[in-house]
This record gives C-alpha cells, sequence and structure tokens, in this order.
C-alpha cells in the first residue's frame, strides 16, 4: 500500500520536478548545438538501429564537405527489448545524435558544456571519457573514441570516425551519440526509465509503454521466421537491383538517379535481420552471413554515392572558375 | 658554451587508454635515449639515468636531466701532401700545396704542418662547431612522438596529419626554461600545460621539470603513477577499515584505476544486501568488469554490500557521487538477476539442443558435436585412469559433465558476461541439484587459462578439460587451424600447456599418443566425421612434449640437453619422464656418470661413422663372446650384462636415481676398453664385433635417457 501511495504522489503535478523533464532534456540539447551551427534535422522515418545509420550521418561523413547537424533519433533494438519490464532496457531508446565535420580542435570542451547546459555541475560529478572503440559490422564503418561516464553511467559514445561505408575518411568526423533516456532518468533522479517525467505531467510509462510491450512481444514471440526472412530478401533484392542499374546509367542521368532509395532498402534489411536475431531464428553461421550481405549493399552504396555527389562538385568548380 | 639544463617534454592528450599509458611512457623513453645519446646532447654511459618517463590519461612525460645546451664542437685534421712536395725549396708553395688548400676551402695562409712517423706532412684542421640542442630537439621531439608505437591509432584531422593514439592538443617542451619551437599536428609547443579538467586551471604555465610536478599538483593533477597508486592504495585500506572490513585485494585493477584518473579517489559506496544472495562470481564480475569498483569483503571473506569506486575528484561532500553509482550498480545488479532467474527457467541440459545453432568452427560443427565427441573422450580417460588404479575415477560422471559443460554458452548471462563461460553452467548445476563434482566440473573446465592458473579442483573436471582441450587440438590440426607466429585463433598453445599441465601436476597415468588416438577416433566417429591422418597425430604429439619442454625449462629449471635426452628414451608418459628427467639431473654432474656420458658420445660417434662405412645398421650384429679376444673388451661385456641386468630391474620398480648409478659402475670398464682396445681393428670380424658390443651398450642403456644428447648444443 506504501508503495501505491508513493507512487501516485508522483503523479501530482505540482511535485518539484528534479532535472530537466525529458522533452526539455531534448530541447536544450538540440538549442545547444544548433546555436553551435548545426543543422537541426528530424529523425529518420525508417527503423534504424542507432543513430548514425541516419543518412544524414552515414552519407554526410563520406567526402569532402563540412557539415554539422543534429537530431533526435529513435532507435529500434530488438534484442534489447523487455516488454517494459525492465527499468533500463527497451526496445527502442532515444538517441541524440550529433555529426561535426571536420571534428574541431575543442571539440571535447564543447560536449562537456553541452553536459553543463543541461544542469550538470561538472565539478561536482564523476565524468571520464574510457576507451571504447566503436564499430558497426552492418554499415562497414568504424571510428576511435570513449564511452563517457557519468558517476559511472555511460551517457555518451563519443567517436573519431575513421571508416564508414568501408571508405577511409577525410576529413574526419566526431560523432556524439547522447543517450537520452537514461541521461533524463539520472538528471531526475529515477530508477526506472518508465518513472521518467516525459512533460510535467506525463510519464516515459504513460507515452512508450504499449509499445515497449508490444514490439517487444512482436520481437521475441510473433515475428514470423519465413515472412521475416522474405522481407529481408525482398529489401535485399531491391536494393541491389537499383544498386546494378546505376551503372547502367549514363552519366548525365545519374545526378537524380535513386540511390537514396537504395540506402533506404539496405536499413529495412538491417531492421529485419534484427528482428530475425531477436526471434533467435538465426545461426551464429547464418548471423555472419546475413552481416555481411548487409554490410555488402552499405558500402556499395557508400562507394556509389560518393560517385554521384562528385560531378556535382566539378560542376560547382567550374561555374565558380 | 658547456652550459648544461634540464628538459621538460610532455606530450598533451585527450584520455589515452588506460592499459597502454606505461607501455607507451617506456618507449618514449628508449627513443629518447637513443636520440640524445645519438645527438651527443647526453652523454651516452649516463643517458639512462638521466632521463625519465611516467604518464597519467592525458599526457606522456619526459624530463632528462643536465642536457647539453649545445652540441660539442668536433676537430678534425685532414693531412696532405708531404711537407717536402709541399713546398719548394725556395719555401713557396707548390700546385700540391694550393690544390690541397683548395679542396679543403681554407686558404693557404691557415693550414698548418704537422709531424707525423712517416715525416712532415701539410694539414688542414676543420672545427666543426657544435648545433644549439634547442635545435635538434626541435627535429628530434615531433621524431618521437611519431615514432611510440600503438595497438591501434587513429586521425583526428584530415588523412594526411599524423597518426597518434588520441587527438594531442598541447605539447610542452622546454629546455633550460625556454621552448623548443616545434609543430607537431597542428599544434606548437609551448609552456604551458592543461591541468584538471574541471578543477585545474587551464594553460598553466610552467618552467622546466622543478615546477611542472607541483603546479599540476596545485591543479589537481597527480602526474606520477607512483603517487597515484600510493594514494588510492592508502585509501583502499583506510576506507573500509572503519567498518572492519577490508577491499578485496586486486593488484590488476589497482594498476588500472590509477591509469584512469588524474587525482583519483576512493570513495565508499553501498549496496543492497538482498544482492548477496546471487553468487560471489557474478557479483565480482559486475563491479570488477563493467563498473572498475573493488569488491569488499568483511573478516570472514565473504563479500559485504559494499564496493569502493575510484574517482577522478578529490572528494565527494555532497554524496552526489557515491549515490550515482550505486544507482548504476543497482541497475546492473537487477539485470545480473534478471538473468540468474530468467536462465534458471530451464534446467541446464535443456539449453544443450541449442548448442546445435552455435559454430565451434566452420569446418568443424557446431558446439553440439563438440560436445558429443567431448562426452566420448571424458569417459575414455576416466575409464583410463580407472583401470590404471585411480578408483575415484568416475566415467558416468565425467560423461555427465561432459554433457553440461558448454550449455552455458547460450545463456544470457554468458552472453551479458563472457569471461564467467564455465562458471555460469557450474553455478547453475550446483544450484539445479547437481552432484558437486560435476557441478564443479563444469565450474573448472576452461582451467587452467595458463601457466600460473589453477587446475580443475576434483578428478572429473580434469577428464572434461582434458577432453575439451584435446579435442580442440586434433580436431584443429585435422583442418590445419594449426597456430603459426602470433596467430593463434582457437588458443590452441593454451590448450596444449593446459594438457601437460593437469597431466603432469595432477600426477595422471597417461599415454599422450593414446589421447590423441582417442581423440582422433572420437572426431572420426562423430558429425562432422573428420579423419586426423597419422602424420597429423604426431605433430599433435610434437606440440604436446614442446609444450613439456617449455614447462620443464622454464618451471622446473630444467637444462636443455637434461630434457632432450630424457625424452629421447620415451616421453609418452610424460610424468614418467620428468620422473627420469629429475634422476638424469641429479646425477649428472657425479664423478662416474659425467665421464661416461662422454664415453657415450664417442660412442654414438663411431657408431654413426661406421654405419656410414658399412652402410649397415649395428643393431642387427650380435655380440659373439668367443671373438672378444682382449681381456678389456671381454671385462666390458660382462659388466654390461650384469649392470644392464640389475638397472633394467630398478627401471621397472622405477627407481631412476639408483639404476643411473648402477649404469655409472660401468665408466671403468669403458675407461679401460677405450684406452686399451683399437675399435677399428684391420681385422674386419674383430672390428665388426666391437662395434656390435659398443652398440648393445648403446642400445641397453639408453632407454632411461640418452646420455649422449647431454651436452649437445641447444638447437632450437
Amino acid at each position: 500500500m506504501k508503495s501505491n501511495a508513493h507512487s501516485l504522489k508522483r503523479r501530482e503535478p505540482e511535485e518539484k520536478l528534479k532535472g530537466l523533464t525529458f522533452q526539455d532534456l531534448l530541447f536544450k540539447l538540440e538549442e545547444y548545438w544548433a546555436r553551435r551551427d548545426c543543422v537541426l534535422q528530424q529523425p529518420y522515418d525508417i527503423e534504424v538501429g542507432a543513430g548514425t545509420m541516419h543518412p544524414e550521418t552515414f552519407l554526410r561523413v563520406l567526402g569532402p564537405n563540412p557539415y554539422r547537424v543534429v537530431y533526435a533519433q529513435p532507435s529500434r533494438r530488438p534484442a534489447d527489448g523487455r516488454y517494459g519490464e525492465n527499468p533500463n532496457r527497451l526496445y527502442k531508446h532515444t538517441q541524440l545524435q550529433v555529426i561535426l565535420k571536420p571534428s574541431p580542435s575543442d571539440i571535447q570542451d564543447l560536449y562537456l558544456d553541452s553536459l553543463a547546459a543541461v544542469g550538470i555541475n561538472l565539478k561536482e560529478h564523476d565524468i571520464r571519457f574510457e576507451e571504447d572503440n566503436w564499430e558497426s559490422p552492418t554499415l562497414g564503418a568504424w571510428g576511435i573514441g570513449w564511452q563517457v561516464l557519468l558517476d559511472g553511467l555511460e551517457i555518451t559514445q563519443f567517436t573519431y570516425f575513421q571508416q564508414c561505408g568501408g571508405i577511409d575518411l577525410d576529413p574526419i568526423s566526431v560523432e556524439l551519440t547522447y543517450g537520452l533516456d537514461r541521461i533524463a532518468a539520472y538528471l531526475q533522479g529515477v530508477d526506472n526509465v518508465f518513472d521518467v517525467c516525459w512533460t510535467k505531467t506525463m510519464k516515459y510509462g504513460q507515452v512508450r509503454l504499449a509499445e515497449e510491450r508490444q514490439f517487444s512481444a512482436y520481437s521475441f514471440d510473433y515475428a514470423d521466421k519465413k515472412t521475416t526472412e522474405h522481407l529481408f530478401e525482398l529489401c535485399e533484392k531491391e536494393a541491389k537491383r537499383l544498386l546494378a542499374l546505376y551503372q547502367e546509367t549514363p552519366p548525365a542521368a545519374r545526378q537524380r538517379f535513386p540511390l537514396l532509395a537504395a540506402y533506404d532498402f539496405c536499413l529495412k534489411c538491417s531492421h529485419y535481420f534484427n528482428i530475425l536475431d531477436a526471434r533467435g531464428a538465426i545461426s551464429v553461421t547464418e548471423r555472419a552471413g546475413m552481416i555481411h550481405r548487409v554490410r555488402d549493399i552499405a558500402c556499395r552504396t557508400a562507394d556509389l554515392w560518393l560517385q554521384q555527389q562528385n560531378p556535382a562538385k566539378a560542376a560547382i568548380a567550374r561555374s565558380a572558375s | 658554451m658547456n652550459g648544461r639544463g634540464d628538459l621538460l617534454f610532455e606530450i598533451g592528450c585527450e584520455e589515452i587508454p588506460a592499459g597502454m599509458i606505461a607501455k607507451a611512457a617506456q618507449e618514449l623513453k628508449a627513443i629518447l635515449a637513443r636520440q640524445l645519446s645519438a645527438s651527443g646532447l647526453v652523454d651516452e654511459p649516463t643517458v639512462e639515468e638521466s632521463i625519465e618517463t611516467f604518464g597519467a590519461p592525458r599526457r606522456l612525460v619526459a624530463i632528462a636531466k643536465n642536457v647539453r645546451l649545445r652540441q660539442e664542437d668536433v676537430r678534425r685534421e685532414v693531412t696532405g701532401p708531404p711537407k717536402a712536395i709541399a713546398y719548394d725549396n725556395l719555401g713557396e708553395p707548390t700546385r700540391a700545396a694550393m690544390s690541397f688548400a683548395e679542396k679543403q676551402g681554407i686558404p693557404l695562409s691557415k693550414l698548418s704542418v704537422v709531424n707525423t712517423p712517416k715525416g712532415e706532412y701539410l694539414a688542414a684542421k676543420h672545427v666543426i662547431p657544435g648545433k644549439p640542442a634547442a635545435e635538434i630537439l626541435a627535429k628530434d621531439l615531433p621524431e618521437a612522438i611519431h615514432e611510440i608505437s600503438w595497438p591501434r591509432s587513429m586521425y583526428w584531422t584530415t588523412a594526411d596529419s599524423p597518426r597518434f593514439i588520441r587527438p594531442i592538443r598541447w605539447i610542452v617542451a622546454l629546455l633550460d626554461s625556454k621552448v623548443v619551437p616545434f609543430t607537431f599536428a597542428g599544434v606548437r609547443s609551448g609552456n604551458r600545460t592543461d591541468a584538471h579538467r574541471f578543477l585545474g586551471k587551464r594553460a598553466v604555465p610552467v618552467t622546466g621539470p622543478r615546477d611542472y610536478e607541483s603546479k599540476l599538483k596545485k591543479n589537481f593533477v597527480l602526474c606520477r603513477p607512483a603517487v597515484r597508486r600510493k594514494k588510492i592504495e592508502a585509501e583502499l585500506n583506510s576506507l573500509p577499515a572503519r567498518k572492519s572490513l577490508r577491499a578485496h585485494a586486486d593488484t590488476a585493477l589497482l594498476d588500472l584505476v590509477g591509469y584512469l584518473n588524474e587525482y583519483p579517489t576512493a570513495i565508499l559506496g553501498n549496496f543492497d544486501p538482498a544482492f548477496l544472495s546471487l553468487p560471489e562470481e557474478i557479483l565480482i564480475t559486475v563491479m570488477r568488469g563493467h563498473q572498475k569498483y573493488f569488491a569488499v569483503e568483511n573478516r570472514s571473506g565473504d563479500l559485504a554490500p559494499h564496493f569502493i569506486a575510484v574517482i577522478n575528484l578529490p572528494r565527494d561532500p555532497k554524496g552526489l557521487v557515491r549515490a550515482g553509482h550505486e544507482r548504476v550498480l543497482r541497475a546492473r545488479f537487477a539485470d545480473a538477476q534478471f538473468f540468474w532467474e530468467t536462465d534458471q527457467k530451464h534446467r541446464l541440459g535443456e539449453y544443450l539442443p541449442r548448442l546445435a545453432a552455435v559454430t565451434y568452427e566452420r569446418r568443424l560443427g557446431s558446439y553440439a558435436e563438440k560436445v558429443e565427441r567431448m562426452r566420448v573422450l571424458a569417459r575414455w580417460l576416466a575409464e583410463q585412469w580407472f583401470s590404471g588404479g585411480v578408483a575415484r575415477a568416475d566415467v558416468a560422471g565425467s560423461d555427465r559433465a561432459a554433457e553440461l559443460a558448454k550449455c552455458d554458452l547460450v545463456t544470457e548471462m554468458v552472453r551479458e558476461f563472457p569471461e564467467l563461460q564455465g562458471v555460469v553452467g557450474g553455478l547453475y548445476a550446483r544450484a539445479q541439484g547437481e552432484p558437486e563434482e560435476i557441478a564443479w566440473a563444469v565450474y573448472d573446465h576452461y582451467k587452467p587459462l595458463g601457466l600460473d592458473d589453477p587446475l580443475p579442483r576434483n578428478l572429473t573436471g580434469c577428464a572434461v578439460a582434458l577432453a575439451d582441450k584435446l579435442d580442440s587440438l586434433v580436431a584443429c590440426f585435422a583442418v590445419g587451424a594449426i597456430p603459426s607466429g602470433s596467430s593463434d585463433p582457437f588458443a590452441l598453445r593454451r590448450a596444449a600447456l593446459g594438457i601437460v599441465k593437469i597431466i603432469l601436476e595432477k600426477d595422471l597415468p597417461l599415454s599422450l599418443s593414446a589421447a590423441i588416438s582417442a581423440a582422433s577416433r572420437s572426431l572420426k566417429e562423430h558429425a562432422p566425421r573428420i579423419q586426423a591422418s597419422p602424420e597429423i597425430e604426431k605433430q599433435v604429439l610434437e606440440f604436446l612434449l614442446e609444450r613439456a619442454r617449455y614447462i620443464l625449462r622454464e618451471r622446473r629449471g630444467f637444462a636443455y640437453d637434461e630434457i632432450n635426452a630424457a625424452f629421447a628414451a620415451g616421453a609418452d608418459d610424460v610424468g614418467d619422464a620428468v620422473e627420469r628427467v629429475s634422476a638424469l639431473k641429479a646425477i649428472r654432474n657425479t664423478k662416474n656418470f659425467a665421464p661416461l656420458a662422454a664415453s657415450f658420445k664417442r660412442i654414438r660417434n663411431i657408431l654413426e661413422k661406421s654405419a656410414g662405412k658399412e652402410g649397415k645398421a649395428q643393431g642387427a650384429l650380435q655380440v659373439r663372446r668367443e671373438l672378444l679376444r682382449e681381456v678389456p673388451e671381454l671385462q666390458l661385456h660382462t659388466a654390461a650384462q650384469r649392470i644392464a641386468e640389475e638397472a633394467s630391474r630398478l627401471k621397472k620398480e622405477k627407481k631412476y636415481r639408483v639404476a643411473l648409478e648402477k649404469i655409472s659402475e660401468l665408466r671403468p670398464a669403458v675407461d679401460h676398453f677405450f684406452d686399451k682396445v683399437l675399435v677399428m681393428s684391420e681385422d674386419e670380424e674383430l672390428r665388426r664385433n666391437r662395434i656390435a658390443l659398443l652398440g648393445s651398450l648403446l642400445k641397453e642403456f639408453s632407454t632411461i635417457a640418452d646420455f649422449s644428447e647431454l651436452g649437445a648444443e641447444e638447437s632450437r
């Protein structure tokens, strides 16, 4: 009874909230980076496992052009789902993704200032950068960096991208990936992410619990193996068809060729693969094979994308002279 | 210009991975020592002691004392033509003198005459002025940064800039308080260092080694690892002592946290005692592996509901940091608890079918198939021991333990904590009521992980551990996955070392070749039915013996030739071979034995030579007593027969030491024989008979060890 009364009391809107609401945290960070010359983008509208898969990261880090962008990206990790019953693990968590290309020399300070901007007193907390080199085998991407720990809690993945889509990067981009859900829980001092205040009156659980339950159930219990495999293959086929077609397209007609659509199908493959993995439907050997198939599409897309962008650069250079 | 000064060199970085700092500092020292002695800025004999290097997360530091501020001038004299040729009889310079002066770039008037043993010669004296140290260091120091090697370096601006372990953000380079000017990766060297990220000042000016350490300390950086470590150790001791607790000893973790923090402070945190119902192994792994916390135990050695975190701050007055760490640990423990409960909704054995989906090696099939092979082997091993007189060998138990050994690979707990493989299976087995012997066998079967790692604690565990490792060795060798150089992806060297270590230390009777054949049979009879040829089996045996030699050399202090001598007489039963090596070591330097061993070497040479000549194996020759004409050869034959009989009886009783002493008694007879008898007699019949006599000696007396190997050069 006691605990019930407690939780009821916490739903009172007038109760003083410790730390920022979930959405204020998002606003503050977006504003912070927007003021530092980042394009404020929107989440990608296809299922992705991480903010890195958004074309605003995957394609923008390729090639020579400077770019800065910030966006939130709800990220689906079917195997991490816990039917909304685990206080920390989510089928879908929210990343805040920042790309700075090229990487500025004061990037660590900029990042730490963003923490101060959301109310973390840097002198009172144990903040450290611990070695953690990030790698995404499905994207042919890897980088060197750290996980940033706040009093022992991983709050950000901080990476100097070295390779993406199998291509060596130059200049180097820095990628900051904030785990918004756990930062919000930390700031508000709650142990269970579903107790996080999304707004002053709505809890994270009220907003998202149904989604967690149903998609966990789908990934673990309901997804049909045959259908999902079929969907994977369909998307793979369409992506490959497009990539092959590009090669046959005369250079003059290539500017409007939908490589972006090919990349979308690559992302879908990755998502269906994740569902199959969560469903326990693939053996370790098959697993490596499927990762390889997705990476193959990602790398070919990256390669062609660079080719496609190059004539444009050449054209600009021509008109400038 | 003979002044000297101190050099301070600091490479300021974004956080360097903790495990790499000490090694990089060491390497930096070697590089600078080489540079400074090559340039003559430090005298070579003192270079080692004049340089010290150390590191912290954001810096690699080098201090060099008594560096010359300028290289010494080098004087060089070049002799030219003899004076008699350089000047004519009027004392005027000749063509020869003028062309010498021109070549040396020195006016005629500056040339001098030197006395040499050959007479007076014209000479040019050159002085090559030393360069200022700053100029040399400005070239050498950036080179030094380049030269430090890292496991995985990176770019951070563009791909045409240098690589390093993490981005370099500042460089301090001061010689005698003055900046040594250079630029590396776009960073200009200067006199300003960066202190603690949040508590210290930025861009703190320093003048050199004298104030560097103290200024950093004032700004919350303890730049010396020894100082950081001492602080942590003191706090690890004092913190829990207040509650009559103590920190779990963990040197590796102590080293690690010393390099994770620039101003380390230990804080004591608590967790809900309810979590103590989880096994200690799991709690410690969560605290240590994931969070880098020290576990805390009470006086009786049981875990207490506390932990010690080392933070990068001098204090935590409001307890904010402690509360944060407690919260994270709570979530981690809750996860572990969830895995512990979820995994045990099924019995351990019920995970077995799922191993069919886990590949061991592409050509060698799944773990389910490996388990089948392990079961057969574990049973076979237990049977061998049982029939060899080890009454507690349990055939059915070994089979069962092998069946369960790999099941934990598909549990959530091992997926989360891969380092707990085996341990988790053992814990589940015990919690689910498997017999203690079997649960420990599962728990221990990856052991030993190295030369100093303990063995499985019971015999069933040894059976499973051996079965697992033997199967890995034979199966991988059969498909060509043989270790070469530094590549050993299936850790076969470790497996082989483990096999030998278990057999030796547990003193288990086992024929290596029989065990290899058993593994080979089970590989052939079970999916994916792979055949290991006799050649492969031989390779595996040699691989195992190589590890045995290694252990005997490195850990038991036997000499190379002793091991070779004993192994030459057979090493299939490794334990027995070790007893023979010991006997040999004990006796090899005694009065009679050493000369006898030398004689055996002589015998072998004679036999090899004569075999070459006559093209015939002496083994086939029989000694014909009637042809032993000389007394010494007759005496030798008689002594050999008597001693051989006794030695053979002692060998059967495994009294190797006594047997070798007995054999030593042969010495006078052998010596006498070589003194008085000519082996290579003109008479062919006599010669062949004498060779037969020597051949029989070598054969009879080499069954404990081949003495002729003693004193041989190390060949590998």
